[in-house]
């Protein structure tokens, strides 16, 4: 086994501003980020030798894809893989690259939730016998933050107000970052004081539902330094599926095993030895404010049970010592679907390029992303891994 | 002899109650939840019944209702699949007057005393509903109670039964009506329950050489603590005699009524003593029993009726039973999409998983999980495993959510992860639970409850109740 790294780059991205997109559709959106990547990149539409489309529930195929573009009659594959739609999509275009079948590809990552007419995601099912408890995602979590909490120990108000700062943090880095849907300051009593959506998460605890679309220009390092010399490499992309299911009784509900093993996986393809200490930033699956701080510690930056300290001690703030979601994260992006991987890989492109205006990091050399897919007990968790080009 | 060898009861939760606003009354009556109807009902007065007895015995099951949720579809079939019968039995609805439940337990009788059937299951539940703020609606209540016939180790001995048959529109709902519908009562009073009743229990007494001192206890159906006064006194009965009818704790439960209140009158009388059990519709049943030297064993442990009676939970308001009856229609929050009808073949498919609530456990490791696997989710082999029923497993929370959006009905709708003392693990909605109640490690056990009617289809399922009787601890 060989692994990624190193072996392709990236030398174009785009991404739309996040939000309620009433104006545009799916296929709009495509295009926004698509001709923003072209042109990040230098390349011409007919460069593109095949593309990657992820979407959970925006297109059932690759074909709209190419209609947006008009692409010339280039193989297209549509990926769908749970809230790893979008890195999903990245990643089958990076092995593409790396088993030398193309030269330049295309992934777009794209969702349109917002003219469902629902709150929250509404997303049709295969017919079944429909038995099972409506769990939507906050539901699902809850049972996380409740678990989290006995047992570790940590009363209500505690762990609400730990919670708080972590949704506070991602909110400021947000009003930093124009792309994002929610742009303004909120402060921990008022993610405490919030409406309870699904016990203990409050609204504040919950990332938004927004429409959006990112896209990615891969090809290979040698090919990339002919366009440019901040390009990106790709260091690991793994992914992670849960086969158990939380149907085990000796799960404990407080870690997320996909996680742990899609990150041990990534570290080891990437060579890193000590996550905490060389990433430089890392952009993650922060649907609930409780997700975040189980992923502190099932990526290893925390000591289990102990992520609330460095929460408490600003360490992954962009001043502390291991920024996380400088971008504002899913929190203030919302969360389309098919979009959010690809949009987590754009802020580390454009981080390690030294682009990233008001929430530049000084140290910005090697990024991670992570998505979560699924719900506690079955995840599809993807990892990745990029660093600046030398 | 055949005879009475098991009986159980159930009666819900929840209160109607001088304490709750709204409600002009000055005394309770039995509510269901939003979540349960005469079938779910009676599969809990069945596993009431049931506990300690060899399920594979049961070679029938008669269910007695006015109030079956299907028209046309067999309640019966229902109920003997979630209480995880076999399936060569015989099963039969009786339904459509309050007399069924009578019917219903003397068809039993007959059938063991043919010989037909070894022990057959009745089970009568209703959830009669009146018009907001009617007669009806003040004095019924919801309630069901379960009798396993046989013809040998008997609590009770059947003496015999007489019936009259009378055609009479006192009482009737029309199929697609809600509402239960009546004749003004002083016609309904006067020429049905007052001629009827004497006439009938005169019949039983010159046809067994009886009369009204025979018995140590009469269970007589009324329709309210008034008339019911009446009756037993016109018909010749001491106040010694009388099973107290549980009006103002639990109300009139139709054609489970006179079920209950034998039920009620098993729980409390020695042996070598004689019940009378009288029912009203369309005419009346009257039955005797006698309690025989294992009706003191039979009962121990059991907690009965009574149980059910004191651990009740008075709602605070009018509305929420409204909202549960479906009287006060709740707008849908413009959260999610409208529910699609549950596919039938899946439903067929996951009967085992659903209706019986089989976990498997795994034959190569014994690991037990719910619902079976194809593959062992503890040891990875591609084994058999064995059905664990987990109906009657008592469970504890291990992880809960209160989801604040999700539903319209029972907010916030409390979704928990269980664990089973013997094994197992299950992701269920808790139902019958007051919010404050609701912790990590609170016991539960199991409540076969409808989750919804979408085109038509009952859709049931078990979900985790709190702990209602600390007997229930140790059961399994």
């Amino acid at each position: 086994m060989s692994g990624i790294k190193d072996r392709v780059a990236i030398i174009g991205m785009g991404c739309t501003k996040f939000g309620e997109r009433w104006d545009s559709s799916a296929a709009d959106l495509m295009v926004e980020a698509a001709y923003e990547a072209y042109e990040d990149a230098g390349i011409e539409p007919k460069d593109v030798q095949a593309a990657w489309l992820g979407t959970v529930s925006s297109f059932r195929t690759g074909q709209p894809l190419a209609e947006a573009l008009k692409l010339d009659y280039i193989p297209i594959t549509r990926v769908e893989n749970a809230c790893a739609t979008a890195t999903d999509a990245f990643r089958n275009a990076a092995y593409a690259v790396a088993a030398g079948i193309y030269d330049i590809v295309l992934a777009v990552g794209v969702e349109k939730l917002k003219d469902s007419g629902f709150s929250g995601l509404a997303v049709p099912e295969a017919p079944g016998s429909d038995v099972s408890p409506p769990t939507p995602p906050p539901s699902q979590f809850a049972m996380a933050a409740t678990r989290y909490f006995h047992q570790y120990g940590i009363p209500y108000e505690e762990g609400k107000r730990t919670l708080a700062r972590i949704a506070a943090k991602n909110h400021h880095n947000g009003t930093l970052n124009p792309r994002a849907h929610f742009q303004q300051e909120i402060s921990t009593d008022q993610v405490v004081n919030a409406p309870m959506i699904a016990w203990p998460l409050g609204l504040f605890d919950c990332c938004g539902v927004s429409d959006g679309a990112a896209a990615a220009i891969i090809t290979t390092p040698e090919i990339a330094r002919s366009f440019r010399q901040d390009y990106v490499l790709v260091k690991a992309l793994s992914l992670s599926v849960g086969a158990f299911g939380a149907i085990r009784s000796d799960w404990d509900f407080t870690h997320f095993p996909e996680t742990v093993r899609a990150s041990q996986a990534a570290y080891q393809e990437a060579g890193i030895s000590n996550a905490r200490d060389e990433l430089d930033m890392a952009m993650v699956h922060d649907c609930f404010t409780i997700t975040e701080l189980i992923i502190y510690e099932d990526l290893g930056f925390s000591p289990r049970g102990r992520a609330s300290e460095d929460v408490e001690s600003g360490a992954f703030t962009l001043e502390g010592d291991l920024p996380v979601n400088t971008d504002g994260g899913l929190k203030c992006f919302g969360h389309p679907i098919g979009a959010s991987g690809i949009r987590m890989i754009y802020e580390v492109y454009k981080q390690l390029q030294g682009k990233a205006e008001a929430r530049q990091l000084q140290k910005a050399d090697l990024g991670l992303t992570h998505n979560l897919g699924g719900r506690p007990g079955s995840f599809t968790c993807s990892v990745a891994v990029f660093g600046a080009a030398p | 002899m055949p005879g009475i060898v098991s009986h159980g009861a159930y009666v819900p939760r929840y209160r109607l109650g001088p304490e709750t606003s709204g409600w002009p009354v000055p005394f309770q009556r039995a509510v269901a939840n939003f979540d349960e109807d005469s079938i779910t009902m009676a599969v809990a007065a069945g596993q009431d019944c049931l506990r300690g007895h060899d399920r594979e015995q049961i070679d029938g099951l008669l269910f007695a209702s006015s109030t079956s949720p299907y028209a046309e579809k067999q309640g019966a079939a229902i109920i003997a699949t979630a209480l995880d019968l076999r399936r060569d039995i015989f099963t039969a609805d009786i339904t459509d007057v309050l007399r069924s439940g009578t019917a219903a337990l003397k068809a039993a009788l007959d059938s063991v005393a043919a010989g037909s059937a070894g022990r057959v299951l009745v089970v009568a539940a209703d959830t009669r509903q009146g018009p907001p703020r009617s007669d009806t609606e003040r004095n019924s209540g919801d309630g069901a109670a379960a009798f396993l016939i046989g013809g040998d180790d008997v609590m009770a001995e059947a003496i015999g039964s007489h019936s009259l048959s009378v055609n009479m529109l006192d009482n009737w709902r029309s199929a697609g009506d809600s509402f239960v519908r009546s004749w003004e009562d002083r016609f309904a009073i006067e020429e049905g329950l007052e001629r009827i009743l004497p006439e009938a229990v005169q019949g039983f007494c010159q046809k067994y050489g009886m009369n009204p001192d025979s018995f140590d206890r009469v269970a007589c159906f009324a329709p309210d603590a008034r008339r019911h006064g009446r009756l037993v006194r016109q018909m010749g009965f001491a106040p010694e005699q009388v099973q107290e009818p549980y009006f103002g704790r639990m109300g009139n439960t139709g054609a489970a009524f006179p079920l209950m209140l034998l039920s009620g009158a098993l729980d409390e009388l020695e042996p070598n003593k004689n019940i009378l059990v009288v029912s009203y519709g369309d005419g009346s049943d009257v039955m005797a029993f006698r309690t025989t030297e294992l009706v003191e064993a039979a009962s121990m442990g059991k907690g009965g009726l009574n149980r059910h009676l004191d651990t009740g939970t008075v709602l605070d308001s009018y509305e929420t039973y409204a909202k549960w009856r479906d009287i006060w229609t709740t707008d849908e929050a413009a959260r999610r999409p409208a529910p699609s009808s549950p596919s039938v073949a899946a439903l067929w498919r996951e009967s085992d998983k659903n209706m019986r609530l089989h976990a498997g456990k795994c034959v190569s490791c014994g690991y037990v999980q719910y619902p079976q696997q194809r593959v062992c989710v503890n040891c990875q082999r591609r084994e058999e495993s064995n059905p664990v029923r987990l109906s009657e497993q008592p469970a504890e929370v291990f992880t809960y959510s209160m989801d604040y959006i999700a539903g319209a009905v029972d907010t916030p709708l409390v979704v928990s992860v269980v664990d089973f003392h013997c094994g197992g693990r299950m992701l269920c909605m808790m139902t019958d639970r007051e919010l404050e109640e609701v912790h990590v490690g609170m016991p539960v056990t199991m409540s076969f409850r409808k989750l919804r009617v979408v085109n038509g289809i009952h859709n049931y399922y078990w979900k985790a109740i709190p702990r209602r009787f600390e007997s229930e601890a140790s059961l399994g």
